[in-house]
């Protein structure tokens, strides 16, 4: 319900509409809707907390706010890499949950339209789901990141493997 | 650290307003119940209050709860017009206190997001039913009376002659008849607003039937018209003109009247003698009436202007300004100790940096505070309590309250709440005796219970005292004896250790198990609610004279005494008062058992060991027993040793739960949350109880 009326409120608000905050993870361009973003922060540190899955790396201190940091390459199955300064924390909220994402680097905000996103290709069964659509802007193309599954779905296998 | 669900706010509203309405009403009850006796005042005020209700409940369509308010105020509007006499207090507060527990099941069920599904007719039919027989003395009552004087004694009259004095003095004097168009129905009511109308236009006038208020009154009205006896000063077509104007209207007549005297001595034989009875009431009924109307003045806008000087604010939002205040104080830090400054001379620098540091200081004093409520309503809500106990088991008690204005913690205060009804009940039930016994005794008839609360340190002591015939020591002995509940070296236990046994899971006392205390249940959850925010329990007692029960409670749950220590990279913060002792082991206290669990040898116990960074895997060089540090922590008997790599200082921490996103991701063994250090770093809070029995 709460989404719904989010939803109405931002379809209301056009400045939100179609835009996308672009990450670079790895090689490729990955953007969010950026009404999920509340804010994005550089690296600092964070303190482990145990017994959870390696991609989430723990909990930072966020004015007075502790929120859990994930390390979406860890979560997409990538290599990890040392961080840098490049480094940055995407601060997320959906549905009054913050996470913070750590990506190798923030690159831009842009409007995708609507007719120039696709549906990702099916790639049969090894497919997670996490993209929502791609989104072509010039002769690059964007993967549209599904916030909500990103961190309401559990990652079952890496629940299992502890 | 709330976890308090988030209501829409119209409900939230209902919910914090019919229970302080609820708790106002409750308070009214006891005290009349005290005095055995309603004041006109507190009739008023219990209308009021259920009228609030009825209208509140209506308008969020809990029909359940409006109907029953519906009823008492049904009831108390009879007892607030009528003023029956001889009515059986006690059984009207049975009554009430009855319709208000229901209205406190539904309250609960909404506040944990329940259905409201309570059925309330059992409760409103046993309402209407006693009204209905309240009425029915009246009428006999009525009866009685009019044999012996011909004209009804229960009048409603309107006068506004009492200040003019001398009657009259008026012009003119008129008697009207008024007959209502058949089926119109209400026919008493429809004369109500037709006084209702003269009222103000008129200077004097009299009705009959009088009890319009009635629904009696209507075969009166249809058969011989109501009536109406002026007196004034307007002429007859301003008069009939008035009249004119009545809703419904068939027929009316007005005539003149000659004969001032036979006209209207009966009403004035009437008047006279009441004023002389009951005067006092009658005024102070007419005084209030004119302040329900004109709110401006009198009592209730005196209570108003009290509400504004208090606002409500959700807990929720005082936690986020107690974090940012937290936040505030550690970026001050940073900045005052900001290691650019380091070898450099800034007089004016640090003198701002002192005032600076001097009002943080001063604005986290006060955000505290703001969260911290007097123990006043879970006080008085012990009445209650006591008052039921009593009638249950035809007891007398007496209830002192002291020190209810000492301050605690909101949450706290959720948290004692039960316990100290659980005390109180067990003082009544076991404690206190029977008033014939006591007399028996040499004791007064009525026992007492003080309840008491005072500030000790960052500790405030609630101390639950009886003057009944205190603990029976072997009693107590020979119950923990067949529970299996006495330590081996009983012989040596002294009094107090005697008393703490029946604190014990599985401890009752009584011999037979009674409707409120004696499940063995009792005790046993006031120990554990109690130490889970961070109390104790003591008990102490003299025989024949009494006991003592003392709960000592932290001022707040949201600052913990803690040990931070240090485990590789990571800092764990240890509640200091699970802390038993910390020390560096020796070689030699150490023992390896075949199946590689570590245990130490301290002064001839034996604990178990358990490495912080193996439970956590986290990354140390310090491995050896002997390296690091050991600190022994103990909850409720049992005791534990947590090796870590060092101790890194004592200090009071605000607690922060974990992210709700890590919670529902996985439940973390032996975590209770975390908090802020000084520099800005988290710690995260071990949940002892958690530890030992994982």
């Amino acid at each position: 319900m709460v989404a719904e009326i989010d939803q109405e409120f931002l379809e209301e608000e056009d400045t939100q509409k179609g835009k996308f905050l672009t990450f670079l993870l790895g090689n490729e361009f990955y953007g969010i809707e950026i009404k999920f973003v509340t804010e994005i922060i550089g690296f600092q540190p964070i303190t482990e907390v145990p017994d959870l899955p390696d991609y989430i790396k723990g909990i930072i201190n966020l004015r007075g706010k502790i929120i859990p940091v994930m390390d979406v390459r860890l979560r997409f199955r990538k290599p990890f890499r040392e961080y840098n300064d490049r480094t940055c924390v995407i601060v997320v909220d959906v549905l009054e949950v913050s996470v913070g994402l750590i990506v190798d680097s923030v690159s831009e905000v842009i409007s995708i339209s609507k007719g120039e996103i696709v549906d990702p290709p099916n790639l049969g069964k090894g497919g997670s789901g996490y993209i929502k659509g791609i989104g072509k802007v010039g002769s690059e193309v964007k993967l549209l990141l599904d916030c909500d599954k990103l961190l309401n779905e559990k990652d079952l296998e890496s629940l299992e493997n502890m | 650290m709330t976890n308090e669900r988030i209501n829409e706010p119209m409900l939230e509203l209902f919910i914090f307003e019919t229970t302080q309405l609820v708790e106002q009403l409750e308070q009214i009850l006891i005290t009349t119940e005290k005095n055995a006796s309603f004041t006109t005042e507190q009739i008023n005020e219990i209308f009021r209050i259920m009228h609030t209700i009825k209208g509140s409940s209506a308008m969020m369509l809990f029909n359940n709860i409006a109907a029953l308010a519906h009823a008492l105020e049904d009831l108390f509007f009879f007892l607030r017009e009528e003023k029956p006499q001889g009515v059986n207090f006690s059984e009207i507060i049975d009554l009430v206190f009855n319709g208000l527990d229901f209205i406190n099941v539904e309250l609960l069920k909404l506040t944990n997001g329940d259905e409201v599904d309570g059925e309330a007719s059992r409760l409103i039919e046993q309402l209407h039913g006693y009204l209905l027989s309240l009425k029915g003395d009246q009428l006999v009552q009525e009866n009685l009376q009019s044999e012996s004087d011909s004209f009804i004694p229960q009048q409603f009259y309107i006068s506004k002659s009492k200040q003019s004095g001398i009657e009259g003095q008026f012009e003119n004097a008129f008697q009207a008849t008024i007959y209502f168009e058949e089926n119109c129905g209400m026919e008493n009511l429809r004369a109500f607003g037709v006084v209702n109308e003269l009222e103000g236009q008129l200077e004097e006038f009299y009705h009959l039937p009088q009890n319009i208020e009635d629904d009696e009154s209507i075969p009166e009205i249809l058969t011989e018209g109501f009536r109406l006896f002026i007196k004034t000063n307007h002429s007859d077509e301003e008069v009939r003109d008035l009249l004119q104007q009545t809703m419904f209207l068939k027929e009316l007549t007005l005539k003149g009247i000659d004969d001032l005297e036979t006209a209207f001595c009966p009403f004035r034989n009437e008047l006279t003698p009441t004023e002389l009875r009951g005067g006092n009431s009658l005024n102070s009924l007419m005084t209030l009436d004119q302040a329900e109307r004109d709110p401006t003045k009198g009592k209730p806008a005196a209570s108003a202007q009290n509400h504004q000087s208090i606002i409500n604010v959700s807990v929720a939002k005082l936690d986020k300004l107690m974090d940012l205040v937290g936040e505030m104080v550690i970026a001050e830090a940073m900045v005052t100790q900001n290691p650019d400054l380091k070898g450099l001379d800034l007089q004016n620098f640090q003198k701002a940096a002192r005032q600076l540091n001097k009002i943080t200081t001063e604005l986290q004093d006060i955000v505290m505070s703001v969260r911290m409520v007097p123990l006043a309503g879970t006080f008085q809500k012990m009445n209650r309590t006591v008052r039921d106990m009593c009638k249950k088991l035809n007891k007398e008690v007496s209830l002192k309250l002291i020190g209810e204005e000492t301050e605690v913690d909101k949450n706290i205060i959720e948290h004692i709440a039960d316990p100290l009804m659980h005390l109180i009940r067990n003082s009544i039930d076991h404690g206190i005796e029977e008033p014939h016994i006591r007399e028996a005794k040499g004791k007064s008839r009525s026992g007492t219970i003080v309840l008491e609360a005072k500030n000790a340190g960052s500790d405030v002591l609630v101390s639950i005292r009886d003057d009944g015939q205190g603990f029976n020591k072997e009693k107590i002995l020979a119950k923990a004896f067949k529970h299996n509940l006495l330590p081996p070296n009983f012989e040596e236990l002294s009094n107090k250790e005697i008393y703490q046994l029946i604190f014990l899971p599985g401890f009752s006392t009584n011999e037979s198990v009674t409707e409120f205390s004696g499940r063995g249940v009792g005790m046993d959850v006031v120990s554990s609610n109690i130490s889970a925010v961070g109390g104790s329990v003591t008990a102490d007692s003299i025989p024949e004279e009494g006991a003592t029960i003392t709960l000592k409670i932290p001022l707040t749950l949201a600052i913990i005494d803690g040990m931070t220590v240090k485990v590789g990279n990571a800092r764990y913060t240890i509640p200091t008062i699970s802390v038993k002792e910390s020390f560096k082991p020796k070689l030699s206290d150490i023992i390896v058992d075949p199946d590689q669990r570590e245990m130490l040898m301290v002064r001839g116990h034996c604990y178990p060991v358990l490495r912080l960074h193996q439970f956590y895997r986290v990354k140390t060089e310090i491995i050896e027993l002997i390296k690091g540090m050991i600190v022994m922590v103990e909850q409720e008997g049992k005791t534990l040793c947590l090796f870590v790599d060092e101790l890194v200082g004592q200090q009071q921490v605000v607690v922060k739960a974990l992210p709700t996103y890590i919670k529902t991701l996985k439940e973390i063994p032996g975590l209770a949350g975390c908090t802020l250090l000084g520099d800005g770093s988290i710690s995260l809070i071990l949940d002892i109880p958690g530890l030992i029995s994982y």
